[in-house]
Parts: structure tokens; C-alpha cells; sequence
């Protein structure tokens, strides 16, 4: 007996919409019986981990806090993958845009205009786009692997952050410890109220809305698609690979540049040696989780950003380890690119010896 | 917009002060991990002193306590969450907790906060940190005492005051036994990478230290030195099961003590916002058994150790000459704590720079 | 025994679990096929051999255990990749993320354990010969493994019948199946054996290396291996090379602070990512290094025709 895939004549609307649902559910099950192992309540655990942080204002503008920066980087990364371009290193380019856009706070702090602010957001897109400029710049001029350059460059840019922040940026009041002096004023980011949403939510969300524009109605998104799907169909309709490798990581490179400056501008207000709860890398899955269309980005963020405040509460009320949250978005990742198979592919099942046709 | 997250935080909030109430009866105390309390070095010592606290007031109170928490973002939602579930005491037990701390203690002002190692305080808001260098003046004298090469090697991970301050009053007491001693320094730039720290005891071995001694949390050079037939030292926690033979004594983090305190006052109401600073007199610095060493050696280390806890001898009490040849205290003085604090030089015979 | 010969002891026992990750993830590559849940098949691997370790006491077995604990992970890569033709790239990535997080899992009952240490073979007489005594003859068993695996995989891939079938499947996947190779099976092959070494490579952390299990602790190995596999233009010997070049760049980074020197401590530390980025400039500049062995089919799903 043997499983074998026949591609469908015509890839299927219904499992393009079930997949991810399919893999929800397959990954909830799982995850019930995974607990029900552990010595845990399955329906309790689940509950706590999907609804609960669903279920009061608190906890829901926290999974906004969260996502934020995971729609922002995913939705770069979602267009760059689709052009089978792979910048990996986006934590390390999130790490860049942080230092490039605190020179302001860090050495211009009587600066106080709403314009201090927008530089320094211009700032942290420079930044994340000129560390994504290097793996860009050797893939095109080398041909060198982008995915192990981009992430080398992500260590590299958290020692050059850890040099700095206790070194020659760090506060002088400080008793020489690992921090910048806190950013004060119209070098925050504003918030919502008093809470802890702020302003980079409404960012994240309408450069996904842009990207989604982009990608659906301009000649720029029809260029990534093709060149994603048949390099060579796009090289004979004159599209140039070299220019969207550059295209890709400035892109995705500037946008995770730009969550680097608002996490340390908002959510944080100064710069230090952990800006970033592994953002970067989460974003991968956001970027996959929503099929590498930026309007599924935004869902895939806000379901991780769940996962993670559900993680923690999981935490604190059955004391069960913070390494489920990460298995979780393992098997999540995982039934999602299954499922997706079969939108162009059906499964069946071969008796006998089927694989000598 | 503004208004509507203004009425949610007000909600928010005023269920959040029912479930304090609701809970009142029994006091419930957080704790904020910045590793695992598996890890067998800084925040295993914690997490003894939250069973501590159940053990003597278990009655009375309730612990619980959120592990792996980054120093990022993250941490000031992980403090607002036990404050909102109705924690009255929350220990939150790493420097980079500082200013996520402060901000969830101004808006639960009912709350009360200890934060470990930090210089900022509030009204709600006590700091506490060990002088672990009262110990680290002892296992100096020891290496001293110990080492045929006249060498060791300190494996240390951040330059941060603390750290710089331990390598000081290592060097410090192993001078006090042979002033030549010569001290040779590696930064792996973690508390935590195991396969680095053991590279480095490797490599501080074959460069001639004879003692190897660490500001890191795991247990991975205190492993070699077994293997190379070497003396370490243990940190944080008693290590003695990770190197049978070349253990010589472990420093302890004792929070035990501390922890109850604070939390019966907060239990009798007379909790008050201090900055604790306290070593081998306040039980907050322990020494582990003296092992693999001669008698004279051990009486020796055991003296010190009575000495400081009497407050008889201060590791930084001078002549201290920095690594550049200035005077930092002259004979007799005791460098204050304002210096000690924010300690960013090395004393002289360290073999790095800063 | 002399400083130098300490320092290339602890030199090949830094590279060591890196040269057994990457010789596998080197014959994976050379069947078509880019895993990326090296860290994940790793880490597994380090929990698993520790785990069995601790409750056997037998290191050995927790050697053998590490071993299938990294094939099962390959195998759930390969089910996806071959059987159900993902994207390769996101279904190694999300190998390293389950990896990492399960691993955390079945070792929460394990931290703080002192391990059981995999004993050094010591070859009378010949380890005692003077410079190259303890050098070459006094290893631990895994740094024999790891030599005999890049000659198995060298000769293996050269000079037989199954290497150039590898070879065929990884260069053009459509002739190959049209020779009437079953490209899946030998692709699903690969993917074991490459399991199987980063669960050697895992085993070789938490029994030999640092004797413990801690969470995370391959601590971005993985990701080195896989550089490493590109520097070496998949040439196993090369690989070697590369791996000792780079414990070696590793080490020497901590040697030059322990003589003092005053270098931050971060550029010292980030000199293995920048030695990397460096090799692999050097290698793809040289067309004729790279391309000659590159297999041309890497990363591509293959659907046979019916």
C-alpha cells in the first residue's frame, strides 16, 4: 500500500479556505492529547490557551501589543518568500533598524517635535534595510546562499547591539549597567488611552493593507508572483531576478527595520542588550501561517500573538512548561504546510505495489 | 479610540481589584524567572526561596511563578498579568526587570514590588541584591592558597558592575595570601551557553590557570576542571555533584531568609519600600562545605568567612590600586558603596581590560 | 601535555559535533533534498541520548537513542517534503522550531543532572607517543566516528554504485526517474542518514561535550553545520576542513582574551559568523569550486509523472 499525490486539474477554492482551518483543528487535537499525556486537562489547557485571552479587554490589547511587529515583519517576509527569495535574518535586521533609529533619543534627546519621531521611524527602515542590503548585495554579486548569510548577520547584530548598549551608548546615570538613557516624550511612540497599544498597530496594519494592494493590483506584484512560480517565465517576460532579490530585502529588511524601532520606541522606551522575544523568527511562521498573502498575514499574527498570551496564562494556572507555546507553533507550521498540499494535490491511497506503475 | 481603550482600562482594572479582594484571605506572591528553575545556578536559588516562603507560610500564602521570561516587552505584560490576578508581593528577580517593573507598579499602587539588583525604588517598590563578593574574597583566598601556577582563570559573562565587582574582590583576597597572583579573565557574553563556557575553562587551563572559578550560571566549567584534574568553585547553587574531586566550595545565593521576611511583612502591614544590600551577616551569602582541601586551608577560608560576617573585614578595604597604577583607597579606607555600585574598573594584576 | 596540543584537543572537540551534522545534511544536499531542522534534529538528539542515558546509565545506548531520535525527526521532514511535496525551506524551519520546543519538554525532568560521560578511548602506547600521542589516539569514541563517517562518505559518494545514484537523483531529478531510479526512496534514504548523524551531533553535546542537558543547548550549531555544508562545495573533505577551520576560529577567539588583549568581547565573539560570511564569499566568487558539485535539483520537490 502506498500514498500517493495526483495534481488536481485546477487547484481547489475549497481547500484553499479549509487548509488553514483544517490545520487549526488538527493542531488543537493534538495539542488536547499532548496535555491529556502531560496529566492535564485537554479542555481546560485549550481553553485557557485559544479563548481565554480573548475573553477580557486586558489580555486582547496585549495580543494586539503583540502582534504588531508580527504583522509588520510577516507581511515583508510574505512578499519575499513568494519571490522564492529567502531573508531569514529578519531579527537581525529588526536588531539594526532598533540602533539606527535610537541615535535620535541616544543623542539628540532635547529634540522634542512629532517630526524627531518620524525620523527616527525613517531611521529604523534605513537601518533594517541596510543590514538586509548585505545578503542582497552577495547573493546578486556572488551568488552566495542568502539564507545562511542573512542569518549570520543576525548574530552579528545582536553583539553590535550588546557592545553598544553597554558600551558607548549606555546611560551615564545608569551605574554602568546594560542600557540607553529611556526616551522620553515625542520620542515614544503615542498610545492608545493608557494602555500599551500603540501607534505601531495601526502601522503594521496598513502597510499589510498596502502590501495586499501591491500584490493584487500592481505590475510590481504581479512580477513576484511570476518570478516566485517560473523564474524562467519571468526571465523571458524581461523581469530581472537580480533586481527583485534587491526589491525583496529592502523590503522585508526595512519593514522588520521599522518593527525594530517601534518595539523600542513603544513597547519598550529604551534601547537594551533584549529587544525582541525572537520576533524575527516568529514572523516566518506568521509569513507561512498566512500562505504569503499579507491580508492572511494579519490573521496569522494575531493568532500567534493568542497563542503566546494563551501560553503564558497556560503557564501560570497549570504550571505547565513555556515550552508548549513552542511546540505549538511547530505543529501549527507544520499541519498548515500539509494541508496546503492538498490544495493542488489529492491524496489516494495505492493497493499493492503502486509504486512501479 | 483613546476613550474607548480609557473604559477599558477602567474596566479592566476594577476586575482586577475584585480579584484581589477575592483573594485576600490568602496572600498570593509572584515571581518573574529569567530562566528555568531547573537551571541549577541563579534562578534555581530563586525558585528555593519561593518554596521556602510556602514551607514557613504556607498557611497564609500562595506562590506562583512565570519562568523563561525575556527581558523584553514581554516583561512588563508578565508582571501586570500577576498583579491582575491578584498577587499582593511580586519579586521579580532579574536586573533587566527594572524599568518593566516600575511602570506595573505605578499603575497597581496597592501592589507591592521587590526588584532584585536594581538601583530604582518607588513607594511600592523595594530593591534587594547580595554581596556576593564577600564570597568571592573567600574562594580567592582559597585559589590562592591552592593553585601552584599562581594563575586562575575567571570565566565571566556581562561587565556589568556586579560581575566586574566579584573579579575585584576575587583577586583581592587571593592577593591578601600571595600578592603576585595573577588573574586571567574570558567573556562568553551569556549567563547561560554551556558549550562556551566549557571552551573557555579549556582554553583558560592551557594557558596555565590551575583554579577555575565563574560568573556564569551552569555548570559546564565546573565539569572540565573534574575532567582536567583542576580546582573550581561553584556558583549560585552547590555544584558538588557536577565535580566530585575538584570542587573546592560553592558560593550560595540564599534568598530564603529574605523572602520570608518581606513577605510576613507584608502579611502584618509593615512592608515599607527599602534598598537591602545584604551579604554573609544578613544569611543572604552562604558558603558551601570546604572540600579537597588541607586542614590549614580550611581554617583559613572559615576564619575569613567568620570575619566577614561579623563585619570585621570588608573585602574592599585598601590599599586598592587600580589597574592603571591609581590609588582607589588608600591603607585602611573602605571604598563606599556608591563606587562599589557602579564598579567599571579592575583592581591591579588582572590580566584583561575593561 | 602542552599548551598547543590542550588548544587543538579543545579545537577538535568544538568542531566535532558540527562535522557530524553537517556530513550527513552533505549527503541530504547531494540527493536534491535542503534540510533545514538541523538545530532541531540536534537538539532532539542532545535529549534523547541524554535522557536514555541518565535512565540506563549506559551512554551508549543514549548514543543509539540520539541516533533515532534525530531519524524520527528526519522522517517527519521527509513524510512532508518527499511524500507531501512542502516547501522545503519552511518545513526544515519548522523541524528546528518543534525540535527546540519539544526537546524542552522531555528534558524539564533532566535539567540539573550531572550526565554520564561517553569514556575517551585511549590507545596504549600509541597515546603516549610524544605531540601526536593524545592528539590522534586519545579521542573520544564519537571523534573517530565523525573521521570514519567523512572517509565512509567520500568513498561512498566517489566510487560506488549507490553515490552515483545519489548524485544522479540530486543533479536531475526528472533523468533520473527516468533511468528508473525511485528518486523518493533514495531522497527518504539520505534524509535518515542525515537524521541519524544530527542525532550523533547532539548526543555528541550532552554526553561528551558538556555533560548535561540544557535547554537550547546546541545554541545555534545547526545553523553553523549548514554553512558549513555550503563552504565545503559538498565535498566531504572540504567539510573537514571547514569544520576544524572554524572550531579553530572559535577557540581562538577565546584564547586571544584569555592573553588579554583588548578587544571587545563581542567582536571576538562574532568573528566564527564573519569567518563564515567571508568562506562562503570566497567559495561561490570561485565558479569552478561551486559549481561543478552543486546539485542541481537542491531544494526542488519532485512529483513523479504518471
Amino acid at each position: 500500500m502506498q500514498l500517493i499525490l495526483e495534481k488536481r486539474a485546477q487547484a481547489s477554492r475549497l481547500m484553499h479556505f479549509a487548509s488553514p482551518v483544517l490545520a487549526i483543528g488538527l493542531t488543537v487535537i493534538l495539542g488536547g492529547l499532548i496535555f491529556a499525556a502531560m496529566g492535564q486537562p485537554p479542555l481546560k489547557a485549550l481553553y485557557l490557551y485559544f479563548i481565554d485571552p480573548l475573553t477580557n479587554l486586558w489580555s486582547i490589547e496585549e495580543v494586539l501589543v503583540k502582534a504588531a511587529p508580527l504583522v509588520l515583519i510577516g507581511v515583508g517576509l510574505s512578499v519575499t518568500f513568494r519571490a522564492n527569495v529567502w531573508n531569514i535574518g529578519a531579527e537581525g535586521q529588526l536588531t539594526a533598524g532598533a540602533l539606527l533609529g535610537s541615535i535620535i533619543p541616544i543623542f539628540f534627546a532635547s529634540w522634542q517635535s512629532p517630526l524627531a519621531l518620524l525620523v527616527m521611524l525613517i531611521l529604523g527602515m534605513i537601518g533594517g534595510a541596510l543590514l538586509a542590503a548585505i545578503p542582497a548585495f552577495l547573493k546578486v554579486r556572488f551568488g552566495v546562499n542568502e539564507i545562511l548569510t542573512s542569518l549570520m548577520l543576525v548574530y552579528i547584530a545582536h553583539l553590535l547591539l550588546d557592545w553598544l548598549v553597554r558600551g558607548p551608548w549606555k546611560d551615564p546615570h545608569g551605574y554602568n549597567f546594560p542600557k540607553s538613557v529611556s526616551f522620553e516624550g515625542w520620542q515614544l511612540i503615542p498610545t492608545f488611552g493608557d494602555g500599551r497599544v500603540h501607534l505601531g498597530l495601526v502601522i503594521a496594519l496598513l502597510i499589510a493593507l498596502l502590501l495586499y494592494w501591491v500584490m493584487t493590483r500592481t505590475i510590481k506584484g504581479f512580477e513576484v508572483r511570476v518570478i516566485g512560480a517560473a523564474p524562467r517565465a519571468g526571465a523571458f517576460a524581461g523581469f530581472s531576478q537580480s533586481r527583485m532579490v534587491w526589491f525583496c530585502f529592502l523590503l522585508s529588511g526595512g519593514l522588520a527595520g521599522l518593527a525594530g524601532i517601534i518595539e523600542v520606541a513603544g513597547t519598550i522606551g529604551q534601547l537594551q542588550p533584549n529587544i525582541s522575544p525572537s520576533y524575527g523568527f516568529t514572523a516566518i511562521i506568521v509569513a507561512f501561517l498566512g500562505r504569503l498573502n499579507p491580508i492572511g498575514v494579519i490573521f496569522a499574527g494575531l493568532l500567534l500573538a493568542v497563542s503566546y498570551i494563551g501560553g503564558e496564562g497556560v503557564q501560570i494556572e497549570l504550571g505547565v512548561s513555556d515550552k508548549t507555546a513552542q511546540v505549538f507553533q511547530g505543529m501549527l507550521l507544520f499541519f498548515i504546510l500539509m494541508c496546503d498540499t492538498l490544495i493542488h494535490y489529492r491524496l489516494r491511497l495505492l493497493k499493492g505495489n503502486g509504486g512501479a506503475q | 479610540m483613546k476613550k474607548l481603550f480609557t473604559v477599558a482600562a477602567t474596566v479592566a482594572l476594577a476586575s482586577a481589584m475584585s480579584v484581589s479582594a477575592l483573594a485576600a484571605d490568602k496572600l498570593k506572591v509572584g515571581f518573574i524567572y529569567i530562566g528555568p528553575p531547573g537551571d541549577h545556578g541563579w534562578t534555581y536559588q530563586h525558585d528555593q526561596g519561593r518554596k521556602a516562603v510556602e514551607a514557613e507560610l504556607g498557611d497564609q500564602v500562595e506562590t506562583v511563578y512565570v519562568e523563561n521570561v525575556p527581558e523584553g516587552p514581554d516583561a512588563e505584560r508578565t508582571i501586570t498579568r500577576l498583579a491582575r490576578q491578584g498577587a499582593g508581593l511580586i519579586f521579580t528577580t532579574s536586573f533587566g526587570y527594572m524599568d518593566p517593573t516600575l511602570k506595573v507598579a505605578a499603575k497597581f499602587p496597592d501592589v507591592k514590588f521587590e526588584h532584585a539588583t536594581g538601583y530604582k525604588r518607588a513607594d511600592n517598590v523595594s530593591t534587594y541584591s547580595s554581596r556576593f563578593y564577600e564570597g568571592r574574597y573567600v574562594i580567592g583566598q582559597i585559589a590562592a592558597k591552592m593553585s601552584k601556577s599562581g594563575t586562575a582563570g575567571y570565566i565571566a559573562s556581562f561587565p556589568i558592575p556586579e560581575v566586574v565587582r566579584g573579579i575585584n574582590s576575587f583577586l583581592l583576597g587571593a592577593q591578601s595570601v600571595n600578592p603576585d597572583f595573577k588573574l586571567k579573565v574570558v567573556w562568553v557574553n551569556s549567563w547561560f551557553d554551556p558549550g562556551k563556557e566549557a571552551d573557555a575553562a579549556k582554553v583558560l587551563i592551557s594557558q596555565g590557570a590551575d583554579i577555575i572559578t565563574q560568573h556564569t550560571d551552569s555548570t559546564a566549567a565546573v565539569q572540565v576542571a573534574e575532567e582536567q584534574g583542576v580546582y573550581a568553585f561553584g556558583q549560585a547553587s552547590d555544584m558538588s555533584a557536577f565535580a566530585p574531586k575538584a570542587l573546592l566550595t560553592s558560593i550560595i545565593d540564599d534568598w530564603s531568609q529574605y523572602y520570608i521576611a518581606r513577605t510576613q511583612a507584608v502579611l502584618d502591614g509593615t512592608w515599607e519600600s527599602t534598598d537591602t544590600f545584604g551579604g554573609m551577616d544578613a544569611e543572604m551569602v552562604g558558603m558551601g562545605a570546604f572540600e579537597n582541601m588541607p586542614a590549614d586551608v580550611k581554617a583559613m577560608a572559615e576564619a575569613t568567612t567568620a570575619a566577614i560576617t561579623s563585619g570585621e573585614l570588608h573585602p574592599f578595604t585598601g590599599p586598592i590600586y587600580k589597574q592603571d597604577g591609581s590609588l582607589a583607597a588608600a591603607a585602611g579606607e573602605v571604598i563606599d558603596l556608591g563606587v562599589l555600585l557602579g564598579m567599571d574598573w579592575y583592581v591591579q594584576g588582572v590580566d584583561d581590560q575593561l | 601535555m602542552s599548551a598547543y596540543e590542550a588548544i587543538l584537543l579543545t579545537i577538535i572537540t568544538a568542531s566535532t559535533p558540527l562535522l557530524l551534522a553537517a556530513i550527513g545534511e552533505l549527503v541530504v544536499e547531494r540527493s536534491g533534498v535542503l534540510n533545514l531542522g538541523l538545530e532541531g534534529m540536534m537538539v532532539m538528539g542532545a535529549v534523547c541520548g541524554f535522557a536514555m542515558a541518565q535512565v540506563t546509565g549506559s551512554p551508549w545506548l543514549g548514543v543509539l537513542m540520539a541516533m533515532l531520535a534525530g531519524i524520527a525527526m528526519s522522517m517527519l521532514f521527509a513524510f512532508l517534503t518527499q511524500t507531501l511535496v512542502t516547501n522545503q525551506v519552511a518545513t526544515g524551519l519548522s523541524i528546528t522550531l518543534l525540535g527546540l520546543g519539544l526537546s524542552g519538554l522531555i528534558g524539564s525532568g533532566f535539567v540539573g543532572m550531572p550526565g554520564i560521560k561517553l569514556e575517551y578511548i585511549s590507545i596504549p602506547v600509541l597515546s603516549d607517543l610524544p605531540v601526536v600521542g593524545k592528539l590522534v589516539f586519545g579521542q573520544d569514541p564519537l571523534v573517530y566516528i565523525s573521521i570514519l563517517l567523512v572517509l565512509g562518505v567520500s568513498y561512498m559518494l566517489k566510487r560506488t554504485r549507490m553515490g552515483l545514484i545519489i548524485r544522479a537523483v540530486g543533479q536531475n531529478h526528472d533523468s533520473a526517474h527516468a533511468l528508473g531510479y525511485s528518486v523518493i526512496k533514495v531522497r527518504y534514504a539520505c534524509i535518515a542518514f542525515g537524521g541519524m548523524t544530527s542525532g550523533l551531533a547532539g548526543a555528541y553535546l550532552s554526553l561528551v561535550y558538556t555533560p548535561q542537558w540544557i535547554e537550547n543547548m546546541t545554541a545555534g550549531r545547526g545553523w553553523i553545520a549548514l554553512a558549513l555544508v555550503v563552504f565545503s562545495t559538498w565535498l566531504p573533505g572540504r567539510l573537514a576542513a571547514g569544520a576544524y577551520l572554524f572550531g579553530g576560529v572559535w577557540i581562538l577567539g577565546l584564547y586571544a582574551q584569555g592573553m588579554g588583549v583588548g578587544i571587545p568581547s563581542q567582536l571576538l565573539s562574532s568573528l566564527p559568523y564573519l569567518a563564515t560570511i567571508l568562506a562562503l564569499i570566497v567559495i561561490s566568487t570561485n565558479r569552478r569550486l561551486s559549481v561543478i558539485n552543486t546539485p542541481a535539483s537542491l531544494g526542488q520537490g519532485f512529483v513523479p509523472d504518471r
